[in-house]
């Protein structure tokens, strides 16, 4: 089993002062798998992602990567192995443009005496940057765009397209489509799909239970803290998976979902 | 190759129509929207400088403008210093303390030790990036606010300068390499030579890039723009180094600015570290996510702002041919920031450039000058600057908002 696991957590627990936001939860990822990661707000969705992209260290636990014991340390710990994170807020630097945006962190020097003042080679960056969004059908203005004057779909756009710079194995994905309109949203679902295509592991936080049937293998459910439920898409029933999130009774469900769902 | 980039084009999306009057529409849209650029100082310049020149024709002399380039050349350099600090969205007060403090370092060492003077150049300037290297640490370490570790260095460094120079008081500057970099300069047969090779690096430099450009099937500026920008800044060059060699010459201390700023605007707009310098600026918490060294970003920015401190106190230095006990005191540090600022570096982080520290302390030189060559009282040179100061800010302030109605923010 672990041989096949891109990544895996066991029993991560994380304390925010008198908050207990996780407690001894299990997580795993396999290659070439969406994994939806659902819950109610403050059920520690945001926390167990910003563990996974290194932003906040973990107080007890263990992580592998790839069979691997690591320590997810920082941002760079964790981009270094190959996990590249969209984070809710975007974290995209209003004051550069979209190739500035891309390349953040990762500017390409030029060659030569360039390598060593740290010289960037701007034209390489924007050919690059010009034919990943030309290959993720991102349509913008032009690359040299300041990135505060994009439209709420098109920055999250960018900051999908940033995920994919680093040729990542794992791209995690905080609320990708919550700002969305209806075309965008089935944009980046598409984009999805085409990330676990390529074998990639793909983990999704999602309230929109919609977008988690359609574009999900497997549903993990979280709540207050806790790992409570684990669905495999081809079987599960959305009102299973709601009463998971709620910690209602399944029939209670089925009395508040009735109206909506038909 | 040419469709599917038009394809990436958003339809939405406004494109300045062309021709004259497309390009016309376009610049209008950008200034009501606050992207000013330089365009506010320079038309201010301009109304200073012709102001001045009605009421005195001396003003636009090839003396005085002489006289005001080795004026700014200090004030600049603290200046230049003080942009990058701004950068990140922090401020340094200590930069007219320690430009004193340096200075002194320098001179005692010069005169008192009888250092070789370039060991006590360096030696000021070296006092300059410990102190800044200390401010930086204790910023990034201890998280304490910019505003108060260098008030602090302010109050403190201004006591390291009076220990340095002791009972003296006044130590005056008779090497003739520390008071040749503001008193050398350049006849017309070394000056004109310089000019060009600056005109022919910027020209051929632009022209390369274009090339490059062409070469990965890019999308090029209008080579009408590129042009004209060309012309007005070799135009520039030309005026400049025409006035200088009318008098005294081109002086050392106007290539030493220059230069410094020019290195300066390559670093934070061409660089790496100038790239991550502007993340931090806009945004530290996508910087930090991104992998950037946030902290080692502000340690480097604060050492390198006190060290151009130091050169700008050893420029005033050298311009006195004296340091006492008021080097750096007094409105310096003031000017410096006010310079910054009207040139058009935002308060706010993020947005900025290095030719601010030259074009602000223009206005402010200009200023003072042109008051002076008035025998107008300090009083009024005081609340002129003031009101220019706030005029300054204030656009700063309401282009940022423009920005954000724009959704440019």
């Amino acid at each position: 089993m672990s041989a096949t696991t891109l990544l895996e957590l066991r029993g991560i627990s994380k304390r925010f002062g008198a908050v207990q936001a996780l407690t001894a939860v299990d997580f795993e990822v396999h290659p070439g798998e969406v994994v939806a990661l659902v819950g109610d707000n403050g059920a520690g969705k945001s926390t167990l992602i910003k563990i996974i992209s290194g932003i906040i260290p973990i107080d007890e636990g263990q992580v592998l990567f790839e069979g691997r014991p690591v320590s997810l340390n920082g941002p760079q710990a964790s981009s270094s192995l190959g996990i590249a994170t969209v984070y809710q807020d975007l974290a995209l630097c209003d004051n550069l443009d979209v190739v500035g945006n891309l390349f953040l962190g990762r500017e390409l020097r030029s060659g030569g005496v360039g390598k060593l003042t740290g010289w960037l080679d701007e034209t390489l960056m924007e050919q690059q940057a010009s034919a990943l969004l030309q290959r993720l059908s991102v349509s913008i203005p032009s690359v040299r765009t300041q990135v505060a004057s994009l439209s709420g779909g098109q920055r999250q756009s960018i900051a999908v397209a940033r995920a994919m710079m680093g040729s990542p194995k794992m791209v995690l994905l905080d609320e990708p489509t919550a700002a969305l309109g209806v075309a965008q949203t089935r944009q980046v679902l598409d984009l999805i799909r085409r990330l676990r295509e390529q074998g990639l592991g793909v983990v999704v936080i999602s309230h929109n239970l919609l977008d988690v049937f359609s574009v999900a293998d497997r549903i993990i459910v979280l709540r207050l803290g806790k790992r409570v439920a684990t669905f495999d898409v081809k079987t599960a029933k959305e009102v299973e998976v709601v009463s998971a999130i709620t910690g209602a009774k399944k029939s209670e469900v089925v009395e508040t979902l009735k109206p909506e769902v038909v | 190759m040419s469709a599917p980039r038009e394809a990436a084009v958003d339809p939405r999306l406004i494109q300045d129509a062309p021709g004259m009057l497309g390009a016309w529409k376009g610049f209008r849209r950008r200034v009501s929207q606050g992207e000013l650029g330089s365009l506010p100082v320079i038309i201010g310049l301009s109304l200073i400088w012709l102001t001045f020149y009605l009421a005195n024709e001396r003003f636009l002399s090839a003396v005085n403008l002489t006289n005001l380039m080795l004026q700014i050349a200090a004030m600049g350099t603290i200046s230049a210093g003080i942009v990058l600090v701004l950068l990140l969205g922090e401020i340094d007060l200590s930069a007219g303390a320690v430009s004193g403090l340096s200075a002194a370092v320098m001179a005692i060492l010069n005169v008192k030790h009888q250092w070789a003077p370039v060991p006590s150049l360096l030696a000021g300037l070296a006092t300059g990036a410990a102190i800044g290297l200390f401010h930086g640490l204790w910023i990034t370490r201890f998280r304490v606010p910019s505003f108060v570790v260098t008030l602090a260095g302010l109050l403190g460094w201004q006591g390291a300068l009076l220990f340095v120079l002791g009972n003296t008081g006044t130590v005056n500057l008779n090497d003739p390499i520390i008071t040749g970099l503001t008193g050398t300069f350049f006849e017309p047969a070394v000056a004109w030579p310089i000019a060009i090779l600056i005109i022919i690096v910027y020209v051929g430099t632009v022209l390369m890039e274009r090339w490059r450009r062409a070469e990965a099937g890019l999308p090029q500026t209008h080579l009408r723009s590129t042009v004209a920008r060309m012309v007005v800044i070799s135009g520039a060059v030309v005026a400049a180094v025409a006035v200088f060699t009318q008098d005294r010459g081109l002086p050392l201390a106007a290539i030493i600015f220059a230069g410094l700023v020019v290195g300066l605007e390559l670093l934070i707009k061409r660089t790496r570290f100038g790239r991550h310098v502007f993340a931090v600026g806009g945004s530290a918490e996508a910087a930090r996510r991104s992998g950037i060294r946030v902290e080692t970003i502000r340690v480097a920015i604060f050492t390198l702002a006190s060290t151009l401190a130091a050169a700008g106190g050893i420029l005033a230095g050298s311009r006195l041919l004296a340091v006492n006990q008021s080097s750096g005191s007094g409105d310096v540090l003031l000017n410096a920031i006010a310079a910054a600022v009207i040139g058009g570096t935002s308060l706010f982080g993020g947005r900025g450039s290095a030719w601010s520290a030259i074009l602000g302390a223009l206005v402010i030189g200009s200023i003072s000058n042109g008051m002076d060559l008035l025998a107008l009282s300090s009083s009024v040179k005081f609340m002129v600057t003031g009101a220019v100061l706030l005029v300054a800010a204030s656009i700063d302030a309401l282009s940022r908002r423009g920005r954000q109605a724009a959704g440019r923010a």
